[in-house]
């Protein structure tokens, strides 16, 4: 199937899946939704550095926090639409990645991984001291009840979902046609021999720094809509850590190797997520997270896809 | 600005005296990453685990909670022997120690953080004991016990495990394996034993770091993160590995951190240990007395 | 006639260890040199240096005219330098006719522009041929021998269609006829005009494919001319009986 018949088609699920929630006209739906689709770009985003090129990000909160602090900043000078934002969000947080793999790519493995967990922490020290976004203080985002396109009412987080829905079907699409194309294959021997990829001419430095670039801005236009998700934004909340275990953990749990591995864990991981947080708490949230993650890293290393393949491989 | 003196010097002292046990929580580090090249992320949540140990037990049974660490001990060893079990068969014997054992440590990360919220709450814990409250006055200059006591028993701590590595056999096995795993497999000595003692000394010294931490300060169970910035930027400012310049990094820090809390106020410090971190990665990445 | 890679007087240190101490070292083109040393010679040193895995500290490296200080691995293998490693990197997650498609699609396409698929598939396929392993094309290195696995690395130098090659310890491990095949197949690539370095411990092939040698011992070279010559050396005997 080649790149656009794909995009034609997750276009079509994406439709069948809104128009599912229509009819269901529940709004829990579109809030549990919205947080999965969300998570659907982050884990993917993340995985085109972590599982496609062997880096290891800490720094997703970051990225995100970048994407959702723009959008706070716009928002008072002058309320742009929506889309916009996600343009700004994915400008911005893509600038942060191109600065950030700058001075981080050098560092091998852990080293690397070490100094994006810095980067992060020294964003969000900066962010809580700038006053004009709110600081530690948190800023409110007001946003209307319905939205009115001509004729049309729509409920303002229907409107979420929709754009959340997009995104995530631009991020899957773009992480399948990277993995089938030359660029693909790059990242690849990245991962597997870095060294010998130098050797065999793959320019290594600047292949990583696309990875960076375009994973920080996919994690931007993630977080764009979010202040108006959730109305008030504090830094704490923005930068939390459980950002970087849960788009570690889905690709991990899902297979990094391919684009279909971060959908997988995402839906997996967050709906057990949801449910949990429903039945029990959402304190328990991130146990899940944090067992699972364990779990499978030890006893299925290449998630539920390789396990699924290994299945497949034993057939006659 | 009126440039008050001795704001600088109490800022100077609270600084080195914070230092002293920055750097007994980050020993366990320097022993994993810096000589076992083992990523334990986590660390700083099993200090977090034995601040309320030590809490539980110290409120309890009316016992020093520093006492209590050091009864804890061995249950810290051997969780830390069980820990590298898992991670040697899982990861460090597949080779694929760098993308797996990272998320490995991660993941324990939560689990812990998540089990003490359940089992504890957040409300912050904080120990009683004689020596929390009042402070030694030399001259103008305040000590408070409160920061003194747990930075002698963090020297008293390091010094321990620098003489435990240069002068005992398994201590120096462990500097050997860190060098050279191969020829250590040729003196007949099983480098996957020395490694998993030296990481279940790693582990116990958050045994000893936790209950300093409590001593200094309330405790909840998100602490922990503040934490994993300074003990890496400690760790390799300090050079992986190697003791003296871990103590050296580690009391560098705490006057920076102190200063920078004091003067520009304490939003600003959890930037100083990664800053420095970033800086020294960027720049010296071996480290003041590094190898 | 200039020489084709010419190291002059380059060093690397190590901490405080001395790799390489002020090597120069000439290359003509369509020369076939032989580099032999004892372990820990600095002889890999060496090569990481001339083929930008590591950076010199002082000296210099010119290929073809010009210099190559400062480049990083990737142009020069762009510039046409190439390298078989002597412990095999091969890229697990791919074939082995994937493995050999790197070098085509990065490093010959950036002088061609870019290739037809089916060009890069005949090629992989001839490459594969030339070492012996035209029937395990689709197989994963991990089902590979160390020999064949030698093999692989020395088929993905040659894919990068080199101007100079340097075979690092190749034939570590080869049975007798395994070793002529390699030699055969590295003569045929000098035939072509392809400029070889070989790096061995076994005398018999570096005394037979070498047209000159040199011998490293401790950073330093103490020999530099006719293999005839170079064996009999004193200092040479002295410092490295090879074997």
């Amino acid at each position: 199937m080649n790149n656009t018949m794909f995009a034609v088609a997750a276009t079509a699920v994406a439709i069948a899946v809104l128009a599912f929630a229509h009819a269901l006209g529940v709004d829990y739906f579109y809030f549990a939704g919205y947080t999965i689709l969300q998570f659907i770009v982050l884990s993917t985003a993340w995985n085109i550095l972590g599982g496609y090129c062997g880096y290891v990000n800490f720094g997703t909160a970051a990225f995100f926090a970048m994407g959702a602090y723009s959008s706070v900043f716009i928002h008072k000078l002058y309320p742009l639409p929506i889309p916009f934002l996600i343009v700004i969000g994915a400008i911005v947080s893509g600038i942060v990645g191109f600065g950030m793999g700058y001075l981080t790519l050098r560092l091998r493995g852990a080293f690397f991984s070490i100094a994006t967990l810095a980067m992060a922490v020294v964003l969000q020290t900066l962010v809580v001291n700038w006053d004009y976004v709110g600081g530690s203080r948190g800023a409110y985002v007001i946003h209307p009840e319905n939205l009115e396109f001509g004729a049309l009412s729509v409920h303002y987080i229907e409107y979420l979902f929709v754009l959340m829905l997009a995104l995530a079907v631009l991020a899957l699409v773009t992480a399948r046609t990277i993995e089938r194309s030359q660029l693909g294959y790059g990242f690849a021997t990245i991962r597997d021999d870095e060294l010998a990829a130098e050797s065999c001419g793959v320019p290594t430095l600047r292949l990583k720094l696309i990875a960076t670039t375009l994973s920080g801005a996919f994690m931007g236009m993630a977080g764009a809509p979010f202040p108006y998700y959730i109305g008030y934004l504090q830094p704490q909340s923005a930068f939390a850590l459980d950002y970087a275990v849960n788009s570690i953990a889905m690709p991990m749990i899902g297979g990094t190797t391919s684009w279909v591995g971060p959908l997988v864990g995402t839906i997996v991981l967050g709906s057990a997520q949801q449910y949990a947080t429903v039945t029990i708490s959402s304190a328990v949230n991130l146990l899940i997270v944090g067992l699972m993650l364990v779990g499978f890293v030890i006893i299925a290393p290449n998630g539920l896809i390789g396990l699924v393949q290994k299945r497949f491989r034993r057939q006659p | 600005m009126d440039f008050d003196f001795n704001l600088l010097i109490d800022a100077i002292v609270a600084g080195l005296l914070l230092g002293g046990f920055y750097a007994a929580v980050t020993a366990g580090i320097s022993i994993a990453f810096g000589m076992l090249d083992i990523v334990n992320i986590a660390h700083p949540a099993f200090v977090i685990l034995g601040s309320y140990i030590a809490y539980f037990f110290s409120v309890s049974f009316g016992i020093d909670p520093i006492v209590v660490s050091i009864i804890a001990l061995p249950a810290f060893y051997a969780l830390g022997w069980m820990i590298y079990q898992i991670y040697y068969l899982s990861f460090e014997r597949r080779g694929q120690e760098a993308l797996r054992g990272l998320a490995f440590f991660f993941g324990l990360l939560f689990v812990t953080e998540v089990t003490l919220i359940l089992t504890f709450g957040v409300d912050y814990r904080y120990v009683e004991a004689a020596y929390i409250g009042p402070s030694l006055h030399l001259g103008s200059i305040e000590l408070p016990y409160r920061l003194l006591v747990p930075c002698l028993v963090a020297l008293a701590l390091f010094t321990a495990i620098q003489m435990f590595v240069t002068r005992t056999f398994i201590g120096r096995a462990i500097m050997a394996v860190s060098q050279d795993q191969l020829a250590l497999q040729l003196m007949a000595a099983d480098p996957i034993r020395i490694k998993r003692i030296a990481f279940a000394i790693s582990i116990a010294t958050a045994s000893v770091a936790g209950a300093l931490l409590i001593v200094i300060q309330p405790v909840e169970p998100s602490v922990g993160r503040d934490y994993i910035g300074r003990v890496f930027a400690i760790c390799v400012l300090g050079g992986l590995g190697s003791m003296p310049g871990t103590l050296i990094a580690a009391l560098l820090l705490g006057v920076v951190e102190s200063l920078t809390s004091t003067f520009y106020g304490p939003s600003w410090s959890p930037a100083v240990a990664f800053g420095f971190l970033l800086l020294t990665l960027a720049f010296r990445p071996a480290g003041l007395m590094g190898r | 006639m200039s020489a084709l890679l010419h190291v002059d007087k380059i060093s690397k240190h190590f901490g405080g260890f001395v790799a390489l101490d002020g090597i120069t070292l000439e290359v003509q083109p369509g020369e076939r040199l032989g580099l032999i040393g004892p372990n820990g010679s600095g002889k890999s040193t060496l090569v990481n240096c001339i083929c930008g895995t590591l950076q010199n500290e002082s000296g210099s490296v010119q290929f073809d005219g010009r210099k190559m200080d400062g480049l990083s691995a990737h142009q020069r293998t762009h510039r046409g330098v190439a390298r078989s490693f002597q412990l095999p990197r091969p890229f697990h997650s791919m074939t082995l006719a994937d493995n050999l498609r790197v070098p085509m699609l990065y490093t010959v396409h950036t002088r061609t522009g870019p290739l037809h698929a089916d060009n890069i598939d005949a090629r992989c396929a001839e490459l594969l041929q030339m070492v012996g392993l035209a029937n395990k094309a689709r197989q994963w290195p991990r089902d590979l021998t160390q020999v064949e696995m030698r093999k692989l690395e020395l088929a993905r130098a040659m894919a990068a269609e080199p101007k100079l090659l340097i075979a690092d310890e190749s034939m570590a491990g080869l049975s007798h006829s395994e070793i002529d095949d390699i030699l055969a197949l590295l003569i045929e690539l000098n035939k072509a005009g392809i400029t070889i370095i070989l790096i061995e411990h076994i005398m018999s092939a570096v005394m037979s494919f070498s047209q000159r040698l040199a011998v490293l011992v401790s950073g330093k070279k103490i020999a530099d001319g006719k293999p005839e010559d170079v064996v009999r050396d004193p200092e040479v005997v002295r410092a490295y009986i090879g074997q």
